[in-house]
C-alpha cells in the first residue's frame, strides 16, 4: 500500500511536468490532456464567435456599436469598457478553472484522499474586498453615463417630437409645426454648426411598446396613461432602422420603425410639404396643386374632441359625390368618394378632406414614406393594393381589417392614396 | 461522538432493510394507486422529478419549433399567433413547470435523507403541493385542446411569460388565453407556498440528533433559504394574479390603463416575483453543486460558513434587485442608479460561492464522473453568466441590451448553462440512490459533450444578434439586418441538444432495467443519504442517525482523522 501510494505520487510529479511542457508548447510526444484539449477548444470557440461578431457588427443596420448619436455613443463607451473588465475577470477565473482541473486532475487507481483543506479566512476576505473595489468603479463609471444621457438639459433649439405607439404602428407628432405622420420619424442632423437634438415625449394609445433605433439610443417604453422621454442627436444624414422592442401583441415582430436623419435644408422641406393639406374632393387635374390649402393642417388638436365630428360628405358637394356614384373609372377622384364612402375614413385622417378618423395611421402625406403597414411592405403601388385588398396577407394580426369591396373599389381607394404625395 | 449509533459501515449488512417492499407485490392497478395516494418523500420528490421531465422534453420541443421558425427571416413555417403562444408556454413551462418541480423534487427528495429525517415534516401537504402543481400543468396545457381547439392552438397564452398587462386586460386579449394562465400559475403558486412552509418546518424542526444548523449539509441550507425565498416572493404573483383576475371578471381597474389603472404595477409585482424567483431556481442548482463538487474532488467545500452565508446573502439582495428589469420603462435617474447598486452587489456573493468551488478543487484528486463534468462546466458557465448579468446591470448599456436576444442569451445561460446542467449533474449523481441502478457512464458522456457543444453553439452565438439590434419575441426578422447565419448557428446547435436530451431519456428508462448495480454509497460519499440503502426504505434509516460533523461518513469512513476532531 505503502508503495503504490508513493509511486502514484511520483507519477503525479511526472505528469505535472509534462503538463507544464505543454504549456511551453514543447512537441515531444506529450500529448495534451483530453481535458485541457476540450477547453482550447472552448476558447478557440469564443475567439471564433468574438471576431465572427466583430466582422457582423460592421454589417448589421442595427447594431448598437455603429452609433450615430450621442446617448448611443455614450452608451458604447461604457459598453466597451465593461466588456474590457469583465473580460479581464473571465480569462482570470476561467484560467485558475482550467489550470486547476488539470493539474489536481485524478490518478487511475489512485484511492487516497488529498489533504482536506476546510476554508481560509485571509483568501475568502481578498476575493471578497476585490470584487467590492471592483463594483465601486463599475457602478461610477455607469452613474456618469446614466445622468448625462438621462437628465440632459434640453436646448431651446431643440425640436420636439411626440411619439404614440400603437397596435402595431407608430405615430409621430410634431407640436411646433402642427404635423402628423405614421412610421417613418424625420429629424434633422444635429452636428456643431446646427445644434438641433430631437426631445420626444412618448406614450402609447393601447398596449407597452418599447421606441428602438439601436444606432441612435438605447430604448425606452411607451406606456399608456404615462409620458416617457427620449432624446436622439444624429450626426449623420441617413436612415436609421429600429423596431418595437416591447412585446405588443401578434405583429410586434412587424412594428418596424425607421429615423430619417435629414439635414437642416431637407427637413426644412419635408416639413413643409408635410403641413399642406389635401383637397376636399379632388377635381382632375388637381391632384398636384395643394398649396392654397398651406397651414391649417396637422394640429395636434385637430382631430381631437375640439375638432367636432366630420360633417357627412353627402352633406358637402353633394352634386359632385353624386357623379361618382357607381363610377367604374378607376380614377384618384372615384378612389377618393368610395374612400370617404367606405369605412375607411373612421381609422384615418387625410388633412384636409372628411376623414379625420385617428385609431389607424395618419395618410395625409402617406406617398411620402417609403413602406407599408409600420414596414411590412414597400409602398408600391401593387403592394398598396394588396394592403388595401386585405392586410392580413402582408401582415397578419394587423388590426386593419380586409374591407371585403370589390376589387375595383380597392383599386380605385389606391389610385387615391397614390396621389397623396 | 455518537456516530456508534450510525451502521457500522456504508454496505455493510447492518441496518439494511430487507423487508420486501409491500407495494411491489401487489398487481399493476395496487401500483398505480399506492403511487397517487403516497405520502413518502421519496417518492412525491420523484413525482416531481418526473412530472417535471416531461414538461421539460414539450417545452423542448416548444423551443425547437421556435428555432424552426427563426431559421430563415420572413419564414412562414409558423403562423405569428402560433409562435407568440409557442415561447409564452416554453417560458411559462420552463420556469413553473419544469424547474420549480424539479428542483422540489430533488429537495423532497434529499432534504430528509440528509438531515437523518424519515420525513418531510407534512407529508400530506406534501402530496397536496404536488398534485395541485401538477394540476395547474395540466390546467394550462388544457388551454391547447380548450376553445377552438388544436388546429387554432385553441386558447394558449400569447402574451409572454411576465404577461405585461394592458396587454393581458380583456380589451386586448379577449377570449380564455390569460384566464388559463393567470389561474395555472395561482394553482402552482400555492403549490409551491406549501411545499416551501414543509421545507422550512422540516429543516428547522426535523434534524436528526446532533446536527446542529451549522452541522447540516449546504443542501438543505439553501432548500431552507430558497423556502423562505419562495414565501416572500411567490404571494406577490399570487395577489397580481387575483387582481389581475379581478380586472378580467369583476370590473376592477388595477391595470386596466384604459380607466386609469397602471401598466406599471403589474411590472413591478412581476419582477419582485421574478427577479427572486431566478434565485429560487439557481439556489437548488448551487445547492447541488455544493454537495457534488466536494465528493468529485475528494475534499471538503471550501469556506462552509462563508458558503452559507453567502447563500443567504443572495438571497436578501435579490429581494432588492427587480426594478433592473425595468430600466426602460421610465424610472428616474436615481431609480436606475439605485437598482444598478443593489444588482451589482449580487455579484460579490456569488463571486464568493464561484470562488469557493474553485478552491475545493484546487488541492483535489478529481474525479471526472458524469457528474462531475456537468459541476464543471456549471461553474465555467456560470461565470460568463455573471459576467453578462453585469452588463445587464450597467442601466445605461441595459437600454440597449433590455429585450434583445442578448438579455434571452444571459438567462439562458443562467437557466441552462447553470440550472439545467446542474440537474442532469443532480440526475446522474442521485440517480443510483433513487433507482439503485447506476445510469450508464458511457451514454452519460455523450450526453454530456454533446449537450456543451449544442449549448455553446446555441447560446454563445445568441448574444450577437442582440448587440446588433434583434428584439426578443419576434416571429420573424428582415433579412437585411445581418441576424440570418447568426439565427441559423442558433437553431442549429439547439437541434444538438435536443439530441443530448433525447440520450438522457434512454440513458435513464434503459438503465432503469439493465444499469449496473449501485450499492448503498456508490460515488464514496460523505452525507447521510448515502448511509442508507438504494433506493431507501420507505422509512429511510432504521435506525435514527447521530452526527458530529458536517460530513458523518467520512468520519466513518476515517477513524483515524474525523472531521468532528476539526469543527
Amino acid at each position: 500500500m505503502c508503495f503504490i501510494s508513493v509511486e502514484s505520487q511520483l507519477s503525479h510529479r511526472v505528469e505535472h511536468h509534462s503538463v507544464i511542457v505543454c504549456q511551453f508548447g514543447t512537441p515531444q510526444g506529450l500529448r495534451i490532456p483530453m481535458r485541457s484539449r476540450t477547453l482550447i477548444c472552448r476558447r478557440f470557440l469564443a475567439l471564433a464567435l468574438f471576431s465572427a461578431s466583430a466582422v457582423a457588427c460592421g454589417a448589421s443596420s442595427t447594431s448598437t456599436f455603429s452609433h450615430a448619436s450621442t446617448p448611443a455613443s455614450e452608451v458604447n463607451g461604457i459598453s466597451i469598457f465593461v466588456l474590457t473588465i469583465t473580460g479581464l475577470i473571465f480569462v482570470g477565473v476561467s484560467g485558475l478553472l482550467v489550470y486547476a482541473l488539470v493539474r489536481y486532475r485524478g490518478r487511475e487507481g489512485d484511492r487516497t484522499e488529498p489533504a482536506q483543506v476546510f476554508g481560509s479566512v485571509q483568501i475568502e476576505l481578498s476575493w471578497t474586498i476585490i470584487p467590492i473595489l471592483i463594483i465601486v468603479v463599475l457602478f461610477l463609471t455607469t452613474t456618469r453615463v446614466l445622468f448625462s444621457v438621462q437628465d440632459a438639459p434640453r436646448p431651446a433649439t431643440a425640436l420636439d417630437v411626440i411619439v404614440v405607439g400603437h397596435q402595431f404602428w407608430w405615430e409621430f407628432r410634431y407640436p411646433q409645426y402642427n404635423v402628423v405622420t405614421a412610421n417613418e420619424l424625420h429629424v434633422p442632423v444635429s452636428s456643431n454648426a446646427t445644434d438641433r437634438p430631437t426631445f420626444m415625449k412618448l406614450t402609447s394609445a393601447d398596449v407597452i411598446h418599447s421606441f428602438w433605433v439601436p444606432q441612435l439610443a438605447g430604448k425606452t417604453d411607451l406606456l399608456p396613461n404615462r409620458v416617457n422621454e427620449m432624446w436622439i442627436d444624429p450626426h449623420k444624414p441617413g436612415m436609421y432602422e429600429g423596431q418595437c422592442a416591447q412585446f405588443c401583441g401578434a405583429e410586434h415582430a412587424k412594428m418596424l420603425l425607421r429615423v430619417y436623419a435629414d439635414t437642416p435644408e431637407q427637413f426644412q422641406l419635408w416639413i413643409a410639404n408635410q403641413q399642406k393639406t389635401q383637397p376636399e374632393i379632388l377635381t382632375p387635374g388637381s391632384s398636384e396643386d395643394t398649396s392654397a390649402n398651406h397651414g391649417n393642417a396637422g394640429d395636434i388638436v385637430r382631430a381631437g374632441t375640439n375638432a367636432g365630428p366630420p360633417s357627412s360628405p353627402a352633406g358637402r358637394g353633394g352634386a359632385v359625390a353624386t357623379s361618382y356614384e357607381n363610377s367604374q373609372e378607376i380614377s384618384p377622384q372615384v378612389g377618393q368618394h368610395v374612400f370617404e364612402h367606405e369605412a375607411c375614413i373612421s381609422c384615418h385622417t387625410v388633412a384636409g378632406t372628411a376623414a379625420t378618423g385617428r385609431y389607424g395611421p395618419d395618410l395625409t402625406h402617406m406617398m411620402s414614406r417609403a413602406t407599408i403597414g409600420s414596414g411590412a411592405a414597400l409602398n408600391t403601388k401593387e403592394r398598396l393594393l394588396a394592403w388595401v385588398t386585405d392586410p392580413n396577407q402582408i401582415k397578419p394580426g394587423s388590426l386593419m381589417p380586409a374591407m371585403h369591396l370589390t376589387d375595383r373599389q380597392n383599386e380605385q381607394i389606391t389610385a387615391y392614396l397614390l396621389t397623396l404625395k | 461522538m455518537g456516530t456508534e449509533s450510525m451502521p457500522t459501515a456504508p454496505g455493510s449488512e447492518a441496518g439494511i432493510d430487507r423487508t420486501p417492499d409491500v407495494t411491489k407485490t401487489g398487481t399493476y392497478l395496487e401500483l398505480v394507486h399506492s403511487w397517487i395516494v403516497t405520502v413518502d418523500h421519496k417518492r412525491l420528490g420523484i413525482l416531481y422529478i418526473c412530472y417535471a421531465l416531461v414538461f421539460l422534453l414539450v417545452a423542448g420541443v416548444e423551443a425547437l419549433l421556435i428555432r424552426a421558425q427563426l431559421f430563415f427571416p420572413h419564414n412562414d413555417f409558423i403562423s405569428p399567433f402560433t409562435f407568440n403562444r409557442l415561447f409564452t408556454m416554453h417560458g411559462t413551462t420552463m420556469v413553473f413547470f419544469v424547474g420549480m418541480p424539479i428542483l422540489f423534487g430533488f429537495g423532497n427528495y434529499l432534504v430528509p435523507l440528509m438531515i437523518g429525517a424519515r420525513d418531510m415534516a407534512f407529508p400530506r401537504l406534501n402530496a397536496f403541493s404536488f398534485w395541485i402543481s401538477a394540476f395547474a400543468g395540466i390546467l394550462l396545457y388544457y388551454s391547447f385542446i380548450g376553445g377552438v381547439g388544436l388546429a387554432g392552438t385553441g386558447s394558449a397564452p400569447d402574451v409572454a411569460w411576465f404577461a405585461y398587462a394592458p396587454l393581458t386586460e380583456r380589451a386586448f386579449s379577449p377570449g380564455h388565453t390569460v384566464d388559463y394562465w393567470a389561474v395555472a400559475l395561482l394553482a402552482s403558486g400555492i403549490g409551491s407556498i406549501g411545499t416551501a412552509i414543509n421545507f422550512l418546518a422540516t429543516v428547522f424542526c426535523m434534524r436528526c440528533r446532533g446536527m446542529t444548523l451549522f452541522r447540516m449539509p449546504l443542501l438543505p441550507w439553501l432548500y431552507a433559504t430558497v423556502s423562505f425565498l419562495v414565501l416572500v416572493a411567490v404571494s406577490p404573483l399570487t395577489a397580481c394574479q387575483a387582481m389581475l383576475l379581478i380586472d378580467r371578471y369583476l370590473g376592477g381597474h388595477f391595470f386596466d390603463t384604459q380607466t386609469g389603472g397602471s401598466a406599471i404595477l403589474w411590472a413591478h409585482f412581476f419582477w419582485i416575483f421574478g427577479h427572486p424567483e431566478v434565485y429560487v431556481l439557481v439556489l437548488p442548482a448551487f445547492a447541488f453543486a455544493n454537495e457534488i463538487i466536494p465528493v468529485f474532488s475528494r475534499k471538503a467545500i471550501f469556506g462552509y460558513p462563508a458558503m452559507v452565508s453567502a447563500s443567504v446573502g443572495i438571497a436578501f439582495i435579490s429581494l432588492s434587485v427587480w426594478a433592473h428589469h425595468m430600466f426602460t420603462i421610465g424610472m428616474t435617474s436615481f431609480g436606475n442608479a439605485f437598482f444598478t447598486l443593489s444588482t451589482m452587489l449580487v455579484s460579490i456573493p456569488t463571486g464568493i460561492k464561484t470562488f469557493n468551488w474553485l478552491a475545493t478543487i484546487w488541492g483535489g484528486k478529481i474525479r471526472f464522473a458524469t457528474p462531475m463534468l456537468f459541476s464543471v462546466a456549471f461553474v465555467f458557465q456560470f461565470v460568463i453568466a455573471g459576467l453578462t448579468g453585469i452588463m445587464l446591470s450597467i442601466s445605461p448599456w441595459n437600454w440597449q441590451t433590455h429585450n434583445s436576444y442578448f438579455v434571452v442569451a444571459h438567462f439562458h445561460y443562467v437557466l441552462v448553462g447553470a440550472i439545467v446542467f446542474m440537474i442532469f449533474a443532480a440526475i446522474y449523481y442521485w440517480y443510483p440512490k433513487m433507482t439503485g441502478r447506476m445510469l450508464d457512464e458511457r451514454l452519460g458522456k455523450w450526453h454530456f459533450w454533446l449537450m456543451v457543444i449544442g449549448f455553446h453553439v446555441t447560446f454563445d452565438t445568441m448574444h450577437i444578434p442582440g448587440l446588433l439590434g434583434m428584439p426578443r419575441q419576434i416571429f420573424t426578422y428582415e433579412p437585411d439586418r445581418g441576424w440570418t447565419l447568426l439565427n441559423q448557428i442558433v437553431s442549429v446547435g439547439g437541434f444538438i441538444q435536443a439530441i443530448a436530451v433525447a440520450i438522457l431519456v434512454y440513458n435513464l428508462v434503459h438503465s432503469y432495467f439493465r444499469g449496473a448495480e449501485a450499492g448503498p454509497d456508490p460515488w464514496d460519499a460523505w452525507t447521510l443519504e448515502w448511509s442508507t440503502t438504494s433506493p431507501p426504505p420507505a422509512y429511510n434509516f432504521p435506525v435514527e442517525p447521530v452526527v458530529a460533523s458536517r460530513r458523518p461518513l467520512w468520519d466513518l469512513k476515517h477513524p483515524e482523522d474525523p472531521d468532528s476532531t476539526f469543527e
